[in-house]
């Protein structure tokens, strides 16, 4: 099989920089695990968060002072600032809508109750501009009852340190009982599979009561509500008598699965082939070329394509792998940015800077990866797996993913003209 | 001085590892007033770092005939009273191609005449029987050990003990004893949560704080040379092996492979350390290293095999001669009367030993306190069932429900907690739906079971749930059960900020046991952690807790 780009890895940035070689009318594959990061996303995407421990207001400021190897130098400040624009219209198409600004960092509110920087949060979660001008009032917190993935005591914790008046109510629905069978299952994703149609009218009747005894002008709740699509918390949203917004919950998360799956859809309608499920293991590269991959469930057929895209993220998406002696790329063995043994790899104290998080493999201004010191002419990294930035410390893992995406695309279908 | 300051008892035992709650469960079973303090929680010292073997008493036949024959009795007795607490497992000691056969020969030999019924079999039906071992083994020999769960068998003493009239205080450290003359009369206590000191009395205190024992004597006044050997573990995300793995030798690193419940343990490493680093029990890669280098010598699996953590615990042997490696030393149990030793009244040791006698620990103490006392009691404490191991909970795996009328099958969750706590599992609520809901998901621990822990196990923090219920001890390390029993704790106290904070130390502890063999699915694992608690929650910002060495 032949086509123009293959991308090995399905996450946000493989299939953001899927979507933009389609539109560009490439022939486009991408293979996917199955896992993605998105599964366990807060809700929203961050550019620049925090600097040596601190809030950053404005992002793009910080953005475009990264050191000399950082995602962000590579791409350039100009370059960035022509993509900025295209990532809410982007996402919008594929049916998710983004609410933040490139030069502005907003406030979300964390599942235990903190406020942390965030560039774009999905619609209907709860943030603020600032976490000392809250706009919500008296706050009631919701939870369903047995639900045990959102916790209101921390919540109320974090609005009470904002000043903020606040009670917590848990509640059920009828609808929910059968769920409520099995030990295991109540779950963000599986609660949301119930709530539809007449559900959400129980559901919001019960937030509703809750408003009229505590008198509270706004309603947080945990994001368990719309599997698919906007559609059921705008309905919920409709017939709830105050603002209700969403806390995220502890994963799986309901809005970053569901913005998996409406990207890789929005990918698929344009044509693109997600090979789910699978797995590259080796590729034919030659002369600093790669010609074809070979994947688990298709055996002795090859993928051939003009471009590659790796995509597999970090770590934790065995996009790298580690052994007690050393890092490695699995799937070509990339060249990787990794000196010195495993006793400078990691902190003792988790919350410190941990090195590994800025280990990826090696690329040049233009992304391109190496094998044994020689550049790969066609293939390209983007996202975590480019490694050259702390996207824990500097909360700029879902800016990187992006933009990387997107820029790899553009010199794609470029260098095709 | 108020009423609760006047609060007098026959004895106050210092120490909550599994000698000390023997001791007071001892004492309390004799008719005495007794009060267990303990600085930080139950277990949290060697009790809780160790193999979890139940030994059979071979390790030592050859070099500590009176050690292996001690060994031998007690796990005849625990088999019987701390059913709950032991897994039949049986064990093996195998001679590799680079050990000496010889050895064996004259192993069989002293086991024999330590009681200890060791038989010599075939490699061959030894590969049967463990096929995890390695196949290249040139000599077997069964032999009767087990493993055994430290953290039940010690909550289970202080179950007894409280049923028997004992009080227990966790999270009191002794800071000073009371003396009349030449006589101890009680311990100032301080606690540990809110800095509060309170003084407590009695006729006789018993100290049986393990290693740190040594600095209780010198609080008394008194002086023993302990003799702190640092012993590291690496415990594998699987249970490889269902017999415990010796090797047949002299003991040395990494020789002993046990199985416990869903994982199995490797160790150990012995070095001896100054007695000013017995709280600093980090793991170095070099340990990592040795432990996996032997370790895959006995079962080759270890090498591909998910390491979950590592950690390590002190011996606390009493000072005999100076051997550089602390293995030669006697493991024997040291009863001291301070009155006799020191011309101190109203203050005894009782420490050496190990995990597998703490019970006979316990009776030499208890017996000594008696006749200091003028107490004429016998001990029961070989005979009498500990709480858990009276009779089985649930005949024929059904539990009444809340269903009322009806008796259904256990769930998954509700036969471990039936592993976990025996016959005490019939405490365990399921009142309401809620209550089933699983928490751990690796260990299958539920919210009733949570609940039970806090109201009846003293439980105030996660790592008290942990050591209770095995939460957080499975494949995730904690990644997702910890916040859920976070939220279920802070129902319980009312505290936000305290339960934050808790779980702000408890994440870092988890992460401390992963970071000396962070490599592989550890890594993978530690790399999640850190998104989810410090990226999506923002868990760094919680500042930690004061006691940060109960979170090692």
């Amino acid at each position: 099989m032949k086509y123009d780009s293959i991308i090995i890895g399905g996450g946000i940035s493989g299939l953001v920089c899927g979507i933009s070689l389609l539109k560009a009318g490439q022939k486009v594959a991408i293979v996917s695990s199955g896992q993605s990061a998105l599964h366990f996303n807060s809700g929203a995407f961050e550019l620049f968060g925090r600097k040596d421990g601190k809030d950053i207001s404005n992002p793009l400021e910080e953005v475009a002072r990264v050191p000399e190897g950082h995602p962000y130098a590579k791409l350039g400040i100009d370059i960035i600032k022509k993509l900025l624009p295209q990532v809410k219209p982007l996402f919008a198409e594929a049916g998710i809508t983004l609410v933040g600004s490139d030069t502005e960092n907003h406030y979300r509110f964390t599942p235990i109750g903190m406020f942390k920087p965030a560039w774009l949060s999905m619609l209907d979660y709860a943030t603020a501009s600032s976490p000392d001008n809250l706009p919500w009032g008296k706050v009631a917190v919701v939870n369903i009852t047995g639900f045990l993935d959102f916790y209101p005591d921390f919540i109320a914790r974090g609005l009470n340190l904002a000043g903020l008046e606040c009670e917590t109510r848990d509640f059920t629905i009828p609808e929910l009982d059968t769920l409520r069978k099995s030990s295991t299952e109540m779950r963000a994703t599986n609660i949301a599979r119930f709530i539809t149609g007449e559900a959400i009218r129980h559901f919001a009747e019960e937030v509703n009561r809750i408003i009229t005894e505590t008198n509270a002008d706004t309603v947080l709740m945990p994001a368990v509500v719309g599997l698919f699509d906007e559609e059921p918390v705008r309905l919920l949203r409709e017939q709830v008598t105050r603002p209700l917004y969403y806390v995220s919950t502890m994963p799986m998360s309901l809005c970053g699965m569901r913005a998996q799956m409406r990207l890789r859809n929005h990918f698929q309608h344009l044509g693109g082939s997600y090979l789910i499920g699978d797995t590259v293991y080796s590729g034919d590269l030659d002369a600093g070329r790669l010609s074809s991959i070979h994947t688990v469930n298709l055996g002795d057929m090859a993928l051939e394509a003009d471009r590659f895209v790796l995509a597999t993220g970090s770590f934790f998406s065995h996009g790298l792998e580690a052994t007690p002696n050393k890092v490695f790329e699995p799937v070509f063995n990339l060249d990787v940015n990794v000196e010195g043994p495993r006793s400078g790899w990691c902190d003792m104290d988790l919350y410190n800077r941990q090195r590994y998080m800025g280990f990826g493999v090696i690329t040049d201004d233009s992304f391109h990866v190496y094998k044994n010191g020689r550049r790969v002419d066609n293939m390209q990294a983007i996202g975590a797996v480019a490694g050259g930035h702390d996207a824990i410390k500097e909360e700029s893992g879902g800016g990187v993913a992006i933009l990387t995406a997107m820029k790899v695309a553009s010199d794609i279908v470029n260098g095709l003209k | 001085m108020s009423q609760e300051n006047k609060r007098h008892y026959d004895v106050i035992i210092i120490g909550g590892g599994a000698t000390g709650a023997g001791t007071a469960r001892d004492c309390a079973m004799r008719g005495l007033k007794t009060l267990l303090v303990e600085r930080f929680d139950f277990t949290a010292g060697a009790t809780g770092r160790n193999h979890g073997l139940l030994h059979s008493g071979a390790r030592y036949a050859v070099t500590d005939s009176e050690s292996a024959s001690e060994c031998i009795k007690e796990n005849m007795i625990l088999r019987r009273i701390a059913r709950h607490c032991v897994d039949d497992t049986g064990g093996l000691f195998v001679t590799l191609p680079e050990d000496d056969l010889d050895y064996q020969h004259n192993f069989v030999k002293c086991c024999r005449e330590a009681g200890i019924d060791a038989e010599p079999i075939d490699p061959q039906e030894a590969i049967r029987l463990e096929p995890a071992v390695n196949h290249e083994i040139i000599g077997a020999v069964k032999v009767p050990d087990g493993a055994i769960d430290p953290f039940r068998l010690t909550v289970a003493n202080v179950v007894s003990a409280r049923k028997d009239g004992a009080d227990i205080l966790t999270y009191h450290e002794v800071i000073a004893f009371e003396r009349e003359r030449d006589r101890i009369i009680g311990v100032k206590l301080r606690d540990n949560k809110n800095g509060e000191i309170i003084t407590r009395y009695a006729d006789l205190v018993i100290n049986a704080g393990g290693i740190w024992g040594h600095h209780i004597a010198e609080l008394a006044g008194v002086r023993i040379n302990m003799f702190p050997a640092k012993g590291a573990l690496l415990i594998f995300g699987h249970r490889i092996n269902n017999v415990v793995i010796n090797r047949c030798r002299k003991p040395a690193d990494a020789d002993i492979l046990v199985p416990g419940d869903t994982i199995s343990l490797i160790g150990t490493t012995s070095s001896r350390i100054p007695y000013d680093q017995i709280d600093n029990m980090d793991v170095t890669p070099e340990e990592v290293d040795v432990l996996m280098r032997e370790g895959t010598k006995i079962a080759p699996a270890l090498a591909y095999t998910r390491i979950l953590r590592a950690y390590a615990g002190v011996r606390p042997l009493v000072a005999a001669d100076h051997d550089p490696s602390g293995r030669s030393i006697s493991r024997g149990i040291v009863c001291l009367d301070h009155a006799k030793r020191d011309g101190l009244e109203g203050f005894i040791t009782i420490t050496g030993g190990k995990l597998m006698t703490y019970r006979l620990m316990a009776e030499w103490a208890t017996d000594l306190a008696c006749k200091k006392l003028g107490k004429d009691a016998k001990c029961r404490t070989a005979e009498v069932p500990l709480p858990g191991s009276e009779l089985e909970a649930h005949e024929g795996g059904t539990v009444m429900t809340h269903h009322k009328a009806h008796v259904i099958e256990l769930s998954t969750d509700q036969k471990a907690a039936e592993e976990r706590h025996g016959s005490l599992s019939s405490e365990i609520s399921y009142k309401t739906l809620a209550d089933e809901a699983v928490v751990c998901e690796c260990e299958q621990v539920s919210v009733g079971e949570l609940k039970y822990a806090i109201d009846s196990l003293h439980c105030e923090n996660l790592i008290n749930l942990r050591r209770r219920t095995r939460l957080g001890m499975g494949t995730c390390q904690g990644e997702l059960c910890a916040c859920r029993a976070a939220g279920i704790l802070v129902k319980a106290n009312k505290c936000a900020e305290r339960t934050l904070r808790d779980l702000s130390s408890f994440i870092n502890e988890r992460w401390k046991g992963m970071y000396p063999v962070a490599w592989g699915e550890s890594l993978v694992e530690g790399q999640f952690m850190s998104w989810l608690y410090e990226g999506v929650c923002g868990l760094d910002e919680i500042a930690l807790p004061e006691d940060k060495i109960d979170a090692k």
